[in-house]
């Protein structure tokens, strides 16, 4: 087995004995018990309402989970010199990287899976499909994501926060560009600033609002070039994370 | 016991009291101060604009437009069954349901919530202000929201007493919708107004047109609207004349 395969497998095992399981069971459990008590005292609309609340939680739930397993690992990693040892062993800072990341998205993909599972009981298993593929994206994603942060930080609040804020903003930078792009007062030189600020910070950030939506599981599936246009997106953006990545860590004086 | 556990009997029995007595506390406090649900009842705040409920929503705006509902719904009944939305500022209100229609403008929920609940209440100022606010709202999707101004053409005849708004909604039913899944039966609303039907007959046939096409299918609704209708054959009952 090759060492970059090997980093994978460590990774799954240490996602396995960690709790990781029960953790799913328990968000997944709080998620649908919530989106049950809801559509409970909901007039009209009650099997919606349980499918739009249960797909957020579970959707935030998988993130969640994600982000922090990775970014507890990697600086576990560097605080137990795991990372010193590793590298002392014939194995490039390449393969390194991207097995430990192919790990975490293999566990992203698994935590996706396993919080996707309950939609079907409410939702057609078309749409459920998409849903659950676009999460499984989105949370690799994420995974990619606290790799980086955690690796360039190196320190657990530092690295969580930063991927929470980067989070937040990729599935909010929509609606603020639309906020900003209608103002109720009369346009002056520091919304235009603004306006043109905020555009170029949408150009770094991936458009998490425009994946595993909701309306999917309501609505209906998504055209095949919109749902696609989504997932390159996310691809794209993986890209260019792992670039990075494996740039600062290439430089890195360990 | 894991291997990570000593036995229960090394921890010193001060902490046994500490632990047992910051639980008595705890629970003591909850227990004497005052319940959610018996808060005073207070004033709706002004509605947000769609736009921060969507930047609330973090990309859910289905889930934030159902959770909205659910707030809004329950401001009605903070203040006691006895007096329900007797205290709302209707303004405020159609604001309110406004923004959530346009967070996620396929839901039906507001629709619903204004034709079935708050059009219902016994003040005709209010009940007229809700009524225009679903006219207006199904005049920008008529073809999936008609089956409210439906109703709300028969509230405005039966409750309200005026057959001219009456017909302003039936006639638009009739003339705004285009799609072939309006029934025939919406299409000539108007013959329903103008027909000498009480309001329990004019409902019962409304609603059974909707469940028979499949268009009621949640069970919290048909359940709801069930009770409705029980609740108006028993006023009808007991006023010992039907409602003309």
């Amino acid at each position: 087995m090759c060492p970059a395969a090997t980093l994978s497998r460590l990774a799954l095992i240490e996602a396995r004995r960690s709790g990781l399981p029960w953790l799913l069971i328990a968000g997944a459990a709080a998620a649908l018990g919530l989106a049950g008590f809801l559509s409970q005292v909901a007039l009209t609309e009650s099997l919606q309402l349980q499918t739009a609340i249960a797909a957020a939680l579970l959707r935030a739930c998988a993130v969640f989970i994600v982000a922090i397993h990775v970014a507890t690992s990697t600086v576990r990693e560097f605080d137990d010199k795991g990372l010193e040892l590793v590298l002392s062993l014939p194995l490039s800072r390449t393969a390194y990287y991207l097995g430990r990341l192919a790990g975490f998205v293999l566990v992203a993909i698994a935590v996706a899976t396993a919080l996707a599972l309950p939609l079907f009981v409410w939702s057609a298993p078309g749409a459920v499909a998409l849903w659950w593929l676009s999460l499984a994206a989105e949370a690799a994603l994420i995974a990619a994501a606290a790799l980086f942060f955690s690796m360039a930080l190196a320190q657990l609040v530092p690295a969580i926060a930063s991927v929470a804020g980067f989070y937040l903003l990729a599935r909010a930078i929509g609606s603020i560009q639309a906020m900003a792009s209608a103002p109720l007062a009369e346009p002056t030189l520091a919304q235009d600033l603004a306006r043109r600020g905020l555009e170029g910070i949408a150009l770094v950030l991936p458009r998490l609002d425009a994946v595993t939506r909701t309306e999917w599981l309501l609505y209906g599936t998504p055209p095949a070039g919109e749902f696609g246009a989504a997932l390159l997106g996310l691809a794209l953006y993986a890209l260019l994370l792992v670039a990075a990545g494996l740039f600062d860590f290439h430089r890195r004086n360990l | 016991m894991s291997r990570d556990e000593r036995a229960l009997s090394v921890v010193p029995g001060w902490l046994w009291l500490a632990l047992g007595a910051g639980l008595a506390l705890q629970i003591g406090w909850q227990a004497t101060g005052k319940p959610a649900s018996s808060m005073e009842a207070t004033d709706l705040p002004p509605a947000p604009r769609s736009a921060a409920l969507r930047l609330a929503s973090f990309g859910e705006p289905q889930a934030a437009a159902r959770l909205a509902m659910l707030y809004l719904q329950a401001f009605d009944l903070r203040g006691g069954r006895g007096v329900p939305y007797r205290r709302l500022d209707y303004a405020r209100l159609t604001a309110w349901l406004g923004a959530i229609l346009e967070t996620d403008p396929r839901s039906q929920y507001p629709l619903f919530s204004a034709a079935r609940v708050y059009a219902e209440v016994p003040d005709p100022a209010r009940a007229r202000i809700a009524l225009e606010f679903v006219y207006h709202e199904f005049l920008k999707d008529p073809d999936r929201r008609w089956p409210w101004l439906a109703h709300a053409a028969l509230l405005a005849k039966h409750r309200l007493r005026d057959l001219p708004l009456a017909r302003r909604y039936a006639a638009a039913v009739d003339h705004l919708t285009t799609s072939n899944d309006v029934p025939l039966w919406a299409k000539q609303m108007e013959i329903f107004v103008l027909e000498d039907m009480n309001e329990l007959e004019a409902a019962r046939i409304m609603l059974g047109g909707l469940l028979e096409r499949g268009r009621i299918t949640d069970p919290a609704e048909a359940r709801f609207l069930r009770e409705r209708l029980d609740q108006l054959e028993a006023r009808i009952r007991g006023s010992g004349s039907p409602a003309r």
